[in-house]
């Protein structure tokens, strides 16, 4: 009884250890697209995923931890944060494309 | 024992990085060559956030920091919702 109590813990801790390097990685990609990528919606799609993955994925490392509660909490945050997130990214983007800014198709022609 | 403490080591290190990952997305805040790229970044700096509030919030065992990472994540989505409307239309209606 014992040994199985403390394989379920040791299976929680690496469940959590895992989830957080995850979700570190996926902010970090996030981060990276931000930075390096060429366009307003090219940076609004890799950011949105990326950040929207990354945090469910670290508060899902704390939630797994935590007693019912606490955890009822962080999961009520992780769907907020999958619901608004998208949305705020729809809203960034049609105020992009209704003030005139282009999406850069890739098309190189002579008048570049 | 072990795997608590490197979990532990862990969280505070990832709060650490999540940290320098919003000063790297600032740079783009800064730089950013038109508006809407300013107001991605500071949506994703606003989401950053919150998963920093949790992670201390566990640091530090505290569960009531979860609350105000609520209030902080529906007040970004707010800000960010006002000032794409007011780049789009010029007035928040």
């Amino acid at each position: 009884m014992t040994e199985i109590g403390s394989f379920l813990e040791i299976l929680i801790d690496l469940v959590s250890l895992l989830s957080l390097i995850g979700g570190l990685f996926f902010l970090f990609v996030g981060t990276v697209g931000l930075l390096r990528l060429p366009d307003v919606y090219n940076r609004l799609h890799a950011t949105t995923k990326c950040d929207t993955l990354g945090a469910g994925l670290i508060l899902l490392s704390l939630a797994v931890q935590c007693t019912a509660p606490v955890a009822v909490r962080l999961a009520l945050i992780i769907i907020f944060i999958i619901v608004t997130n998208p949305t705020a990214a729809h809203v960034i983007a049609r105020a992009a494309y209704n003030t005139g800014i282009k999406p850069d198709l890739g098309r190189r022609d002579a008048s570049d | 024992m072990e795997l608590k403490q490197i979990l532990d080591f862990s969280y505070e290190l990832g709060a650490v990085l999540v940290m320098l990952m919003i000063f790297l997305s600032l740079l783009r805040a800064l730089k950013g060559p038109t508006a809407p790229d300013r107001i991605t970044a500071i949506s994703i700096i606003g989401t950053k956030t919150v998963v920093i509030i949790t992670l201390i919030a566990w640091i530090y065992d505290q569960a009531y920091f979860l609350d105000i990472a609520m209030v902080y994540a529906l007040m970004s989505f707010i800000t960010t919702i006002g000032v794409a409307k007011y780049l789009e239309k010029g007035a928040i209606d």
